[in-house]
């Protein structure tokens, strides 16, 4: 069960190991007035909807307005429609509605790396082969990337696209990820990769889409920082 | 400190020439398969054996021959793909293996280059040469196929097991400290656009 935002729902209360919380994006409408589980936001893309156009759906059912998809399956529905079908993945709370979805549609070949370089290698070899993909991973991770995005991706010309969920800021409870996080822009500025700050959810079909078709044209790393402001991110349960 | 005498289960490999054996390993290759060469040495001795469109030399991004091997494995199920690798930069991605027998793709076989040293910087002895043994921790991580060629003739012998009989394979090669027979050029976007019409996935250039 996911709320709007495809974070998991949970009771209120309900912790996981680390003493933290992913919680919904503030403002999320109540389900009295959408119900985000109706059979149909779970159905499998069909030509001519979403995933081929990205624009919101009408629902044959009601009159209610279009319900906007949750942001995981936005960035699915990107992914598909520009053919990226490799998704490797350090992974991490905020990230796991994404996994789950790509993981639970067979267009895509999923599975998670020891490393994020790892991740970055094989993503690196397998569009040299032909096959497009991605790596999903968190800030802290990024922070072990710049010498291979500086001696592989950057040099050799290659489109390895970068999901990266934004912890360190907007709440973070853990003094070493404030401090990481910072490291991220000023890096990814040095080595002129092309970045954007995915914080609406309104936006995020263009800037995933886009982001994707300029990465293969240029053929260019390019990464997208998945702000807690459209996830909810990890708040401490004091 | 000195290393000590290398791990028993060493012994009866015999120390061999990396640009001899990289040369033989290269003579075998007659169905357009893919090489990966690793950082240093290892990569020099694959430009040295001749070059092939389907070879890839890495520059830089020490430890990701395996992983950038296993990425054209899973693209091109249907090409096999070596991946060239010396004993330091597998000990720094070690992690790679255990998801290279994760996935399990039978068109990968690793080759480790190990000369217990990281020759390139002035030979200070790696782990592998006190107690580390390379083909004992691939096993252990899951690449059941992993065995340490005795000669030359046996690492030919292994060459053809994998791939003909499928893996994924690791296998070990102990070496003397010969140094390498060639350096590679230092054009990463040729290289890349070189290797991509190689295997296929841009055009052949016209000629």
């Amino acid at each position: 069960m996911n709320d709007l935002f495809g974070n998991p729902k949970a009771p209120r209360g309900e912790t996981d190991d680390a003493g933290s919380i992913a919680v919904p994006r503030p403002g999320t409408p109540a389900p009295a007035v959408v119900d985000i589980d109706a059979p149909a936001r779970h159905a499998r893309a069909k030509p001519g909807d979403r995933r081929e156009t990205g624009m919101p759906q009408e629902s044959p059912e009601t009159s209610q307005p279009p319900t906007p998809a949750p942001w995981n399956e936005v960035v699915r529905d990107a992914l598909a429609r520009n053919d990226f079908r490799l998704v490797t993945y350090i992974p991490d709370n905020v990230l796991r509605p994404l996994i789950e979805t790509v993981e639970a549609d067979p267009f895509f070949t999923v599975f998670a790396t020891t490393r994020e370089e790892e991740a970055v290698g094989i993503v690196s070899g397998a569009w040299m082969g032909g096959m497009r993909g991605v790596v999903l991973m968190q800030t802290s991770g990024f922070a072990t990337l710049p010498n291979v995005l500086a001696s592989l991706a950057v040099p050799f010309q290659i489109p390895v696209v970068m999901f990266v969920s934004e912890r360190g800021t907007l709440g973070e409870f853990n003094i070493g990820q404030a401090l990481v996080a910072r490291t991220m822009r000023p890096v990814l500025d040095a080595l002129a990769i092309e970045h954007h700050t995915c914080s609406r959810l309104d936006e995020l079909d263009f800037t995933v889409d886009r982001t994707l078709r300029q990465a293969v044209a240029t053929q260019a790393p390019a990464a997208l920082i998945l702000s807690p402001l459209l996830t909810g991110g990890k708040v401490f349960k004091a | 400190m000195s290393p000590p005498a290398a791990p028993s289960c060493l012994t009866n490999a015999k120390s061999m020439y990396r640009a001899d054996i990289t040369r033989r390993l290269v003579r075998l290759l007659d169905r357009e398969e893919a090489v990966i060469g690793g950082i240093g040495n290892t990569n020099f001795d694959l430009w040295a054996a001749g070059r092939r469109p389907q070879n890839f030399y890495m520059l830089g991004s020490m430890g990701l021959a395996c992983p950038i091997a296993l990425g054209v494995a899973i693209a091109q199920p249907q090409r096999h793909v070596f991946a060239l690798e010396g004993d330091g930069s597998l000990l720094m991605q070690l992690g790679s293996l255990a998801t290279i027998a994760a996935r399990a793709p039978k068109n990968l076989t690793i080759v480790v280059m190990d000369n217990a040293a990281y020759q390139i910087t002035g030979a200070q002895p790696t782990a592998t040469a006190f107690a580390a043994d390379l083909v004992e921790a691939a096993r252990g991580l899951g690449i059941t196929r992993s065995n340490w060629a005795a000669d030359e003739e046996d690492f030919e012998r292994l060459v053809q097991v994998a791939r003909n009989e499928g893996g994924p394979t690791l296998i070990g090669v102990r070496l003397d400290n010969q140094p390498p027979a060639g350096q590679t050029e230092r054009d990463p976007a040729q290289i890349r656009d070189r290797f991509m019409r190689g295997i296929g996935t841009k055009p052949p250039h016209p000629t």
